[in-house]
């Protein structure tokens, strides 16, 4: 169990900036999500804490060690491949004993070690097996095995799970968070699912273009997204263009053309604005945290868009309509059932909206 | 439904023949060399050996025999050029297949350049170098000849082998704690070895069949089998070279059936990349 610092971290590729001063700290036992689209500098972040990509600036530090230029052999960290990198040419046990026998442990207590890791993932049996022979989930799982069994200061997670069948997925995700608590185990783990991530981290680590976005909970970053780009990324991605004025206590949109004027709370059980006066906002909400009523039964509490049915699905549990509003389809979700055509009204509560001042390019970015 | 229609037989004639002359072609010379071997009496105009037997194979088998000289030497010279080529190639393969290096091209084509010249204008120069070195009629002077020949085979095939070996299988022993050389000699070297052991039996294959180099460089100090060989057929006798062959066929068909399974399909995709 140890802390991990990460200051200023700057990492560039052939002249382009991968990672713009990115400051992370993660605390003893913590479990941190990077997580990103493609190409956000997550994985690059996790492979320069690991050693693997060189830093050009910045400062790195695991236990209070300044590690930031040493070689990966000389961090305590044990990273859990995307590709599960197990050597072919080994059995299950010599590769979970490896980093073991490296550390000149004695025969005997490696046997001994190596039976506990099978034994905690489930593999008792396959000891002996060669790790070819094994399936992706336990694959995994003896990669993770390897990298617990030199009980490290870290746990790096570089995508560990992409490569698994749905549920197999979904197994694992549970499986690797209650060991990690279990062992109380410091763990980075990149990834670029959502859900994954709010499910297993302490806290989520959100990157876009290089620089850190937001850091918080998962209920933080889901209920008040820092910014578009992170309301969008975490699925708020219905956005509709307002003129809006914040006062005190509430927010007063004015009448558009597909909607009337209304005032809505702020606070925690009302909207969340990130503007200062008046002006317009792109105001962002989520497929299923709104729903429909038919036109003209709508409340009088809520931001109500008037718009027709143009498309159904049934993704399981509830409907889900495209609504086409002015020249918009917005994505809703409804427990009723509806006809394409229907004349209907999206109903969004005050606490379903995120709303961030809208510049150029503040509506586009997703 | 198939119907034997005159037409579609007579089409079969002209492939019947094609496939004959091929067998001929390729068959044709190895039964000579066969009958050859196992003729005890042999001249023209007769189409098929007078009298059979062994009694050339007691004197090439025989234990102070030329024959048994040179392939001793013959397989010296094969292994210390194999060692030769792998202590070159490892580093070099790795090198080609891992780092980043200006100009990977042109030095993968820098090792087949000795297979570009004619080889007879290029080991006439050799020989006169070597002899103001006095390496010429040396072990030595062979051994170097026939690296530079198998260089290409070997340096080629490394480096494949090598970019075979998936990085991260090496990033992971980095990351349990190995450091460069333990990585390299515990992951990488094992995982490529099947490529580079095929490496080295081309390079084996290809130093026990060398002769333009050897002639050149080595004769008359060093003989091995194919200079024996030329020099018993030269002589006229060719029962002696028969034998000598059928002995050189022996390696060379066996480890062709190993090198089948070494070299992988990975490896081989990789091959000049």
């Amino acid at each position: 169990m140890a802390e991990l610092h990460v200051e200023n971290l700057t990492v560039a590729y052939g002249g382009s900036r991968v990672l713009n001063g990115v400051s992370l700290h993660v605390r003893p036992g913590e479990f941190v999500a990077l997580l990103g689209s493609s190409g956000c500098g997550k994985t690059t972040l996790l492979r320069a804490v690991s050693g693997f990509v060189p830093v050009d600036g910045g400062r790195i530090a695991i236990a209070g060690r300044d590690v930031t230029r040493a070689p990966p052999e000389r961090r305590d960290t044990a990273m859990v491949f995307q590709s599960y990198a197990l050597w072919p040419h080994m059995t299950t046990a010599q590769n979970i004993g490896y980093g073991l026998k490296l550390r000149r442990w004695p025969r005997q207590r490696i046997a001994e070690r190596v039976a506990e890791m099978l034994r905690l993932l489930k593999l008792d049996g396959l000891a002996d097996r060669n790790v070819t022979q094994l399936s992706g989930g336990q694959r995994q799982r003896v990669a993770l095995g390897r990298a617990l069994a030199i009980n490290p200061d870290i746990l790096l997670l570089d995508e560990p799970l992409s490569n698994l069948d749905a549920r197999i997925r979904l197994e694992l995700r549970h499986e690797i968070r209650a060991l990690q608590q279990r062992l109380g185990i410091t763990a980075v783990h990149v990834t670029h699912d959502r859900e994954e991530a709010m499910v297993m981290a302490d806290r989520i680590v959100i990157l876009n273009a290089g620089s850190i976005a937001q850091i918080g909970t998962p209920e933080e970053i889901y209920r008040r997204p820092a910014s578009a780009f992170v309301a969008s990324f975490l699925g708020a991605d219905n956005v509709v263009p307002l003129q809006a004025t914040r006062t005190e206590r509430t927010l007063e949109i004015a009448a558009g053309p597909d909607h009337g004027a209304v005032s809505l709370p702020l606070g925690n059980a009302g909207a969340q604005v990130e503007l200062i006066g008046s002006g317009p906002v792109a105001a962002h909400f989520r497929t299923e945290s709104v729903r429909l009523a038919t036109a003209g039964q709508a409340p009088a509490d809520a931001l109500v868009l008037r718009g027709h049915i143009t498309q159904t699905a049934y993704p399981g549990g509830r409907w889900r309509y495209g609504v086409a509003v002015g020249g918009t389809v917005f994505l809703v979700d409804d427990d009723e059932r509806r006809m394409v055509g229907d004349a209907v009204a999206i109903v969004i509560p005050p606490s379903a909206l995120h709303c961030f001042p809208l510049r150029r390019e503040a509506a586009g970015t997703a | 439904m198939t119907s034997f229609t005159p037409a579609r037989t007579l089409t079969w004639i002209p492939r019947g023949l094609a496939l004959g002359v091929l067998a001929f072609v390729i068959f044709g010379p190895l039964t000579n060399l066969g009958l050859w071997a196992v003729a005890e009496k042999w001249y023209f105009p007769h189409t098929l050996p007078l009298q059979y037997g062994f009694s050339f194979w007691e004197r090439v088998f025989a234990p102070r025999s030329n024959a048994m000289a040179s392939l001793a030497t013959s397989v010296t010279i094969a292994l210390l050029t194999v060692a030769a080529c792998l202590a070159v190639s490892v580093p070099a393969g790795y090198a080609l297949a891992r780092l980043r290096l200006p100009w990977r091209g042109v030095i993968l084509l820098a090792f087949l350049l000795p297979q570009a010249f004619p080889s007879v204008a290029v080991y006439i120069n050799v020989a006169r170098i070597f002899y103001t070195l006095g390496l010429n009629g040396t072990v030595a002077g062979v051994v170097l000849v026939h690296t530079v020949h198998g260089l290409v085979f070997s340096v080629w095939i490394t480096a494949a082998a090598f970019g075979a070996v998936d990085r991260s299988l090496e990033e992971a022993a980095r990351d349990m704690g190995a450091g460069p050389l333990r990585s390299f000699f515990g992951i990488t070297l094992p995982l490529a070895a099947p490529g580079v052991m095929a490496s080295s039996i081309f390079v084996f294959l290809e130093s026990l069949d060398e002769f333009t180099g050897t002639y050149f460089v080595g004769v008359p100090d060093i003989s091995t089998l194919p200079l024996l060989m030329f020099n018993a057929s030269m002589g006229g006798n060719f029962q002696i070279a028969a034998i000598t062959a059928l002995i050189l066929l022996v390696p060379s068909v066996g480890f062709m059936l190993v090198i089948e399974r070494f070299l992988k399909a990975d490896v081989l995709a990789k091959v000049g990349h």
